[in-house]
């Protein structure tokens, strides 16, 4: 196996909830606040486990908010930090996902979706937090979530959420579900394809420097820890670059916007997708997640059909990427887009196609994963639709 | 129990242009929003004098706070500062503390703020006896948003949303960080500006979750409804209600409308800290 205790390489057996533990370690993820919640509680169990095993601190909180309240101010105080929930953890997190979005806080809020709305379905598998993750605290903001396939995936996608937030400067969402969560595969963990963004140190020193003074992207220039010397102020106020609270329409305007143009004016730097078979293809899948699994075997029952068919896979499902998909739609026939909700991302492909294709969607409430006769079906209506 | 009884010296009287304490103060952020006759004035200020008397740079602590007026202090010291949301100032400040366990910080924030929305941290911080020290100003109602009741107005006291009188029974604070695990616990009014000051001291030097309970004049909402006059006119009340009374039961400190006000540290105890035994019993034995 080639493991010490402290960093874990080599091939594993372990599940996705177990593998997006190892991806924030090694990301350099020190400290996880949780609570226990079904389908994530392996993640909070692996984190109990290993954290202590490399100097970082897992704390079990009194709920979802308070988990997520003390993510933020462990960022702030230097550290690269972690929850992880489902949907009614979610839910309760998207308050302080607000505080994170408007104090600009790298952190990692991982998500492995049940079945809902409420307790719903709290062991079985649902992809129905999509929208939520995309407009789920109030206000306008820029959002970062990847969606994991596999285990191996699980790993490497956490990884790269830490990156993505100390880049963008904000909490970025990894939005995985029970089935990838709780699947068993190899997982190999290879040092050297690890990529870790550190966190920015303020570009000036505390006499002139500027908390929120953006950079060319949009991003902040820089980010002290508590007690660097900075005498920052944090707030959740509408703020200027000073980071004092300013309550005029024109600060509320500057800053607003650019916390959502720091993610689309970066999208194609952010935005990773997974095409496969798209050359000559009359019909596309855009999926994601575990639905993206059955999609695959899908798309091979079709082809032995004779079917063309291709597909795209949102690695990144926001931003979304809605100029791939545009000049998709310029030259196939139509896209479907199964995923276990009744129809959430879906609507994202239909404003990107703009009339210009046919857009069926592959609902399912939840509970289970589609059979992949379904989206078959679903691809045999939008040839027909088109002919 | 080692309770300090004695009263402080009176500091000499200071005729200055800037405040004493400037260094503490982001002055390019006054005037404070806070109403005339308020006692936040009074409190920050204790806070920036006990600082100094502990001989703590403005990088050795930081600040946290929730929502409302008390909420505001965050934004007027220059210390590391963070503005957070209603009622999470705590786990907040749980995080800043596991980041940088050999700073000092502070949660500064109000009554309902700590006790309503928040008191489910509250409670569970201090089971943890996580390394903070809570200072709340209790000024019996939510005067931010306009004088509602809240969860320490005395009952059949007045508020926007009691105009027949509070009938809810209020916290007794000191009494609920007492049983949830508090290892310093003292209330004090703002007229009592230098024992205040000396309990921030010792709440700030104890290692573990400490607590001290300000009590402060809302002349504009709480005291307007109930007939309490003008700020000064609070401090007169207090002046004339309150008893020190070190060492006693926090279940006998419960404040009654217009009983008296038992004042005092209460609590002086020794609990290990949760990062103490995190650091023994966990880190020392995995990290081998």
């Amino acid at each position: 196996m080639g493991s010490d205790r402290r960093r874990l390489t080599g091939a594993h057996f372990m599940n996705g909830d177990e593998a997006c533990a190892e991806g924030a370690i090694a990301a350099g993820c020190r400290l996880f606040a949780g609570y226990p919640i079904t389908p994530q509680s392996e993640i909070a169990e692996r984190m109990s486990q290993r954290l202590p095993q490399v100097g970082g601190v897992f704390i079990q909180m009194e709920d979802e908010i308070s988990s997520i309240a003390t993510v933020l101010g462990g960022a702030w105080g230097g550290m690269k930090a972690m929850t992880a929930t489902s949907g009614p953890g979610f839910s309760l997190m998207m308050e302080n996902l607000g505080l994170g979005m408007m104090t600009e806080t790298p952190c990692v809020l991982v998500n492995i979706q049940r079945g809902g709305p409420s307790t719903g379905l709290p062991t079985a598998v649902g992809q129905g937090d999509m929208m939520q993750a995309r407009f789920g605290s109030h206000g306008d903001y820029g959002v970062i979530a990847l969606s994991p396939s596999s285990p191996q995936e699980a790993f490497e996608l956490t990884a790269r959420a830490f990156n993505l937030s100390e880049t963008y400067r904000l909490p970025v969402l990894v939005m995985s579900d029970e089935v990838v969560g709780h699947m068993y595969e190899r997982v190999t963990i290879d040092p050297e394809k690890i990529e870790i963004v550190e966190r920015r140190p303020p570009n000036a020193p505390p006499e002139t420097f500027r908390l929120y003074e953006p950079g060319p992207d949009l991003v902040p220039q820089g980010m002290p820890a508590f007690g660097d010397g900075y005498h920052v102020h944090v707030t959740g106020l509408t703020h200027d670059e000073r980071g004092y609270p300013m309550l005029d329409p024109e600060t509320q305007a500057k800053l607003v916007t650019r916390l959502k143009e720091k993610i689309t004016r970066n999208a194609d730097d952010i935005i990773a997708l997974d095409e496969r078979e798209l050359d000559d293809a009359e019909v596309v899948i855009i999926t994601y997640g575990i639905s993206a699994r059955t999609s695959l075997g899908a798309m091979q029952m079709a082809r032995e059909k004779g079917l063309r068919v291709g597909m795209l896979r949102l690695v990144t499902v926001w931003p979304f990427p809605e100029k791939r998909i545009a000049a998709l739609a310029d030259r196939v026939a139509g896209f479907v887009v199964p995923e276990v909700n009744l129809g959430q991302v879906v609507l994202e492909v239909e404003r990107s196609v703009r009339g210009k294709a046919v857009v069926r969607g592959v609902p399912h409430a939840g509970g289970d994963i589609h059979r992949p006769e379904q989206i078959v079906a679903a691809i045999e209506e939008v040839l027909n639709h088109a002919a | 129990m080692p309770l300090r009884t004695k009263t402080p010296p009176a500091p000499e009287i200071l005729h200055a242009q800037v405040h004493p304490m400037e260094r503490f103060l982001r002055v390019d952020r006054l005037p404070h929003i806070w109403c005339s006759g308020c006692g936040l004035g009074t409190a920050l200020s204790c806070f920036t004098y006990a600082l100094d008397e502990m001989g703590l740079g403005e990088q050795d602590v930081g600040i946290v706070s929730g929502i409302g007026c008390t909420g505001r202090i965050a934004g007027y010291v220059n210390l590391d500062s963070y503005h957070t949301t209603h009622g999470r100032a705590i786990p907040f400040a749980t995080g800043l503390k596991i980041a940088q366990p050999k700073k000092k910080v502070v949660v500064f924030s109000g009554d309902g703020d700590l006790f309503a929305i928040g008191g489910n941290h509250f409670i569970h911080a201090a089971r943890r006896n996580m390394d903070l020290t809570v200072l709340c100003v209790n000024n019996f109602n939510y005067g931010m948003t306009g004088g509602q009741f809240g969860p320490t107005t005395p009952l059949t006291a007045r508020g926007t949303t009691a105009p027949y009188g509070n009938y809810e029974n209020p916290f007794n604070l000191p009494y609920l960080a007492a049983s949830s695990g508090a290892v310093y616990v003292a209330r004090w009014t703002t007229l009592d500006a230098r024992r205040l000051k000396e309990a921030m001291v010792e709440a700030i030097a104890k290692p573990g979750f400490t607590f001290v309970e300000i009590l402060s004049p809302c002349p504009t909402n709480y005291g307007r409804r109930n007939s309490l006059g003008e700020g000064l006119d609070e401090l007169r009340y207090y002046e004339r209600k309150s008893v020190i009374r070190h060492g006693a039961d926090p279940k006998d400190a419960d404040l009654t409308l217009g009983s008296e006000i038992v004042v005092g540290t209460f609590v002086e105890r020794e609990r290990p800290t949760f990062l103490e035994v995190y650091e023994e019993k966990i880190l020392k034995q995995q990290a081998q």
